[in-house]
């Protein structure tokens, strides 16, 4: 029973996984939006890892992936705010 | 149009892999030969609760080490490549708007708080999951908190530098040490083992992650800093 419940959430993570990585690749109006969808993939990843009892790599995924990496991208995105094409 | 094909092309090729994966997956009902070692062998030999710990810092210590070394690596050419853009000290300096209210308040409280666990999560590495590197990026993101709250705060970059190079020495000199007094390279059992489960337990394990925990915390937290002091262009 538990299985199934597990099985129903990490699948339902993956569909939300998929909706976020195209926003964050065809993000072509907003990057922010696409830097919060980037993070959110990362996010989910430490949740999945989490179901697969990897709390370790699910720690790593959660303080790296989806907290610095998002912030330094906010970081960078202000310095070289400017130009359309960059 | 072309490309727009090539791309769909290249999307079903990586499907089937994938399918073929999948398909042809059988779930493993033991572990194997090196798993199996590890995982009845770990507590009793290294007196380590988390496995995990006892593979990253013991088993293959050596594999961390490089890892760290990449991530030196990394901290460094980042250093290297913002220092040109670097603001002068003693140059005219933007006005920067007040920071909120709520922001400022809000650091005060947490900052002592996210450093006292990431303090926390490398100390208890061998015993609970997490370790080095998670407390590491724990210290960090309460630097970037800082960063945020005063974007004009100046760390002490000589002080981040010798963090860092005294964690990695001691890392390594404790790995030499373990060739000479212990099993060899890394090994931990050059303290006693102890009560499997206690925190002072595991040998040298919590000193060498504490270690590696410091020098992940000072590299990214260099990144940030230096990234926070580059010119605005």
């Amino acid at each position: 029973m538990s299985e199934n419940i597990t099985l129903a959430l990490s699948l339902l993570l993956a569909l939300t996984m998929i909706v976020a990585a195209v926003m964050a690749v065809r993000g072509k109006r907003s990057l922010p939006i696409a830097i919060l969808a980037a993070g959110l993939v990362s996010l989910l990843t430490s949740v999945q890892f989490l179901l697969l009892a990897a709390p370790d790599v699910a720690m790593t995924e959660a303080a790296i992936g989806s907290g610095l990496t998002t912030f330094l991208f906010f970081f960078v995105l202000s310095r070289v705010r400017g130009g359309v094409d960059d | 149009m072309i490309r727009r094909a090539f791309v769909l092309l290249l999307l079903l090729a990586l499907g089937a892999i994938f399918l073929d994966l999948l398909l042809g997956f059988v779930p493993a009902t033991e572990l194997n030969e090196t798993a199996r070692y590890y995982a009845e062998r770990s507590a009793a030999d290294l007196g380590t609760a988390n496995i995990t710990t006892a593979i990253i810092v013991t088993y293959r210590g050596l594999d961390t080490l490089g890892e760290v070394t990449v991530l030196f690596l990394t901290a460094a050419i980042v250093g290297l490549v913002l220092s040109w853009g670097r603001r002068s000290a003693e140059g005219p300096q933007r006005q920067l708007l007040p920071t909120g209210e709520l922001l400022t308040t809000g650091k005060n409280l947490l900052v002592p708080l996210i450093l006292l666990l990431g303090v926390y999560v490398f100390v208890n590495g061998h015993l609970t999951p997490g370790g080095g590197f998670q407390g590491g990026a724990i210290l960090a993101s309460g630097i970037l908190l800082m960063l945020l709250t005063d974007p004009m705060k100046r760390f002490s970059h000589g002080m981040i530098s010798a963090v860092e190079s005294f964690s990695g020495l001691v890392f390594v000199g404790l790995g030499l040490l373990g060739v000479a007094l212990a099993g060899g390279f890394l090994d931990n059992r050059l303290l006693p083992i102890g009560t499997v489960g206690e925190l002072f337990s595991a040998g040298v394990i919590p000193i060498i992650y504490s270690f590696i925990g410091l020098k992940v915390g000072a590299e990214f937290s260099s990144m940030l800093v230096n990234l926070s002091e580059t010119e605005d262009s």
